[in-house]
C-alpha cells in the first residue's frame, strides 16, 4: 500500500474560485493527513461546497495547487476515481433498484469493492437490503449513499454537509457510521455548518468563512487559542445587569468584592465556549 | 487476514480496473430491469405507436389509386420507423436529461466506471426495447393490416440494417438533444416537439403524396423520412414505389443518409455531451 503518512491526503494552496462577481473560495490553504478525521467548518456560503466539489474533481479550479492523494483531481484517472469515495449532499440513486441491486451494482465499478453485504450491515441497512430505494427514509438513503461512497474501499471520503436535514437520533446514528470508518483507517474530510458535530467527530477542523480559512487546529486547542478572556457579568445596586469582556477576570472580581464588601449580586464569570470562538471568528457573533 | 494483507491485496487489483464492454453489459442488464419496473411506463411506451396504428389505419383504409396497396398498409413501416425514432431519441433525449438534472450523471462520474460503459449501457436498452417495439408493430401489422414478411433474405437484410442505423442516429441525436432542457421538467415538451413536427413531415402520419414539397425537403435532412422509405421498401410491394417523391426506394441513399447521421450524431454527441448541468459549472 502506498502510504501517505509522511505525505498530507489533501494538499490545498492559494485555491481561488469565482462565480461571475462572487469570490467563493478566495486563497484557500487546507492540510488533511492520511488517516485522519477533517471537519470544515463554516456557515452557508462560505466555500465549503465549492472546495469538496473541487477536491472530487468535480469542478474547476480559477488558481491553486491541489494534490490529493497525490493527484491533480483535476486530471483524475479512473484509477484515482477509485480510491477516493464520494458521498454527495443531494442523493441520487436509481429509485426503481433495491438497495442490495444498486450496491452490488457500484461494487463492479472498482477494482477492489468492500464486500457489499458487509457495506450494507456496516450502514445499518441488512433490513432494507431488498426494498426499493423509492420506499427508504430521508436518513436511510443518506446511509445508502454512504454504503456507494465506501462500497469501493477508498483511501479518503469526501463527505458534503451528509447530516444536513436529519433529526437528532438520526445524526447521531449517523456519527457512529462516521467513527467506525475512521476507525478502519479511512482518511475523511466533512463539511459541516454544526459545530457540534466538527467537535464530535473531527480530530482536527478548519473553521472557513467568506473563502478563506481563518483557523485551523484540533478543536480543543482551537478554543485556547482564540477564546481568550472572560465575560464577569454581575447586578449593580439599582438593579441594571453588567458585563465586561476581560483577560483578566479575577482581578475584576477582585475589584468588585472591595466595592460591594462582601458579595457581588449576580456574578457570573464565563468563559468562552467553542460555540462563542466558532461565531466570533466567523463574524457572526452580532447575530447572536 | 491482516488488515495490511487485504489493503495490500487491494493495492494490487486496483491496477486491473474492470473492462468498459463488460460493465456495458452490466449497465445494459441494469437499464433494462429499471425500465421494465415502471410497469405504466413500459405499457404506455410500448402501447403509443400501436394505438396510432390502430387509428390512422382504421381511418385511412381505402385502395391507393395505381400503387395495389391499401392505405393501412403504408401506417405500418410509418408507425415502425416511428416507434425505433420514440425508443431511441424520445426516450434517451428525455431519460439522460433528466438524469443529468438529477445528478445520476454526476454521480457515476465520481466513481472508476469508464464513460463507454454508461452509452453501451443505453444502447442495450434501446436495442432491446427498439426490438420489442418493432417486433410488436410486425405483429399487428401482419395480422390485421394485410402487411406481409419479406419472403427474400435481401428484404430482411435491408430489414436489419435500416433498423440499426436508424437507431443508432436516433440515439445519438438524442443524446445530443438532451443536453438541450434546462430541467428535467422541460425535458418531455424540448424531445417531443421535434419528434412530433418529424413525424408530421417525414410521412408518418399523413403520406407523402400530401406532403407539400418543401416540407418534405426539410424533412429528408433528418433521419426519420429515409427509415420510412427505408421500411417501406421492405414491407410494401414494388408497385408502391411511384408513391415516393423520386419513384423508387432509393436504397442507397437511405444507407448513405442514415450513415451520415450515424457519423455527424456522434461529432455532435462528443461536442456537446455533459456529466453535469451548465449551472453546476
Amino acid at each position: 500500500m502506498t502510504t501517505h503518512t509522511n505525505d498530507l491526503a489533501v494538499d490545498v494552496r492559494g485555491l481561488r474560485k469565482r462565480y461571475g462577481d462572487v469570490t467563493a473560495v478566495d486563497g484557500l490553504d487546507l492540510g488533511i493527513r492520511a488517516g485522519e478525521v477533517f471537519g470544515l467548518l463554516g456557515p452557508n456560503g462560505a466555500g465549503k461546497s465549492t472546495t469538496v466539489e473541487i477536491l472530487q474533481g468535480n469542478r474547476d479550479r480559477d488558481a491553486g495547487e491541489v494534490s490529493v492523494l497525490g493527484a491533480d483531481p483535476a486530471h483524475g484517472t479512473r484509477a484515482w476515481r477509485s480510491r477516493v469515495g464520494i458521498v454527495w449532499q443531494d442523493e441520487s440513486a436509481p429509485a426503481e433498484l433495491t438497495v442490495a441491486e444498486t450496491v452490488r451494482h457500484f461494487a463492479r465499478y472498482y477494482p477492489a469493492p468492500r464486500d457489499p453485504a458487509e457495506v450494507i450491515a456496516l450502514v445499518g441497512l441488512e433490513a432494507k437490503a431488498d426494498s426499493r430505494i423509492k420506499a427508504l427514509s430521508g436518513g436511510q438513503r443518506r446511509r445508502l449513499d454512504v454504503a456507494l461512497g465506501v462500497i469501493g474501499g477508498p483511501e479518503l471520503l469526501l463527505l458534503d454537509e451528509p447530516t444536513t436535514g436529519f433529526d437528532p437520533a438520526a445524526r447521531r446514528q449517523f456519527w457512529d457510521l462516521i467513527r467506525k470508518l475512521a476507525v478502519e483507517g479511512t482518511t475523511i474530510l466533512l463539511t459541516t455548518h454544526y459545530l457540534e458535530e466538527a467537535e464530535a467527530l473531527a480530530d482536527r477542523l478548519a473553521v472557513v468563512t467568506r473563502g478563506r480559512v481563518v483557523a485551523t487546529g484540533e478543536p480543543a486547542t482551537l478554543r485556547e487559542r482564540f477564546g481568550t478572556g472572560a465575560t464577569v457579568e454581575w447586578t449593580e445596586p439599582d438593579g441594571t445587569a453588567r458585563a465586561v469582556r476581560t483577560d483578566t477576570p479575577t482581578r475584576t472580581v477582585a475589584e468588585l468584592a472591595h466595592r460591594f464588601d462582601g458579595e457581588i449580586p449576580g456574578l457570573t464569570v464565563t468563559r468562552p465556549t467553542l460555540e462563542d470562538v466558532y461565531l466570533r471568528l466567523t463574524g457572526q457573533e452580532e447575530a447572536r | 487476514m491482516t488488515t495490511a494483507a487485504v489493503r495490500e491485496a487491494r493495492e494490487e487489483a486496483r491496477v486491473r480496473l474492470p473492462g468498459a464492454w463488460g460493465l456495458g453489459l452490466r449497465r445494459g442488464a441494469l437499464e433494462i430491469k429499471m425500465f421494465f419496473r415502471q410497469r405504466d411506463h413500459v405499457v404506455f411506451t410500448f402501447a403509443f405507436p400501436v394505438v396510432l396504428l390502430f387509428l390512422f389505419a382504421s381511418i385511412f383504409s381505402d385502395d391507393v389509386e395505381g400503387a395495389g396497396i391499401k392505405a393501412s398498409q403504408l401506417y405500418v413501416p410509418a408507425m415502425m420507423a416511428a416507434g425505433i425514432m420514440s425508443t431511441s431519441f424520445q426516450s434517451l433525449g428525455i431519460s439522460i436529461a433528466v438524469e443529468r438534472d438529477e445528478k445520476v450523471l454526476r454521480r457515476l462520474r465520481g466513481t472508476p466506471m469508464p464513460p463507454a460503459a454508461y452509452f453501451l449501457g443505453k444502447i442495450w436498452l434501446i436495442l432491446v426495447t427498439g426490438l420489442m417495439e418493432t417486433a410488436l408493430l410486425l405483429l399487428v401489422g401482419t395480422t390485421l393490416y394485410d402487411v406481409e414478411l419479406p419472403s427474400d433474405a435481401g428484404r430482411w437484410f435491408t430489414f436489419a440494417w435500416v433498423f440499426v442505423l436508424g437507431l443508432t442516429a436516433c440515439a445519438l441525436l438524442g443524446i445530443a438533444i438532451s443536453s438541450v432542457p434546462e430541467s428535467s421538467k422541460s425535458a418531455s415538451s424540448v424531445v417531443v416537439l421535434p419528434f412530433l413536427v418529424l413525424q408530421f413531415i417525414s410521412g408518418v402520419y399523413i403520406s407523402i403524396g400530401t406532403i407539400p414539397d418543401w416540407m418534405l425537403d426539410v424533412g429528408a435532412l433528418f433521419p426519420l423520412k429515409w427509415m420510412c422509405q427505408g421500411l417501406r421498401g421492405v414491407f410494401l410491394p414494388d408497385s408502391a414505389q411511384v408513391l415516393e417523391q423520386a419513384g423508387g426506394w432509393e436504397f442507397g441513399r437511405v444507407a448513405l443518409v442514415l450513415g451520415a447521421w450515424c457519423v455527424g450524431g456522434l461529432l455532435l454527441c462528443l461536442l456537446t455531451f455533459r456529466w453535469k448541468h451548465r449551472r453546476d459549472g
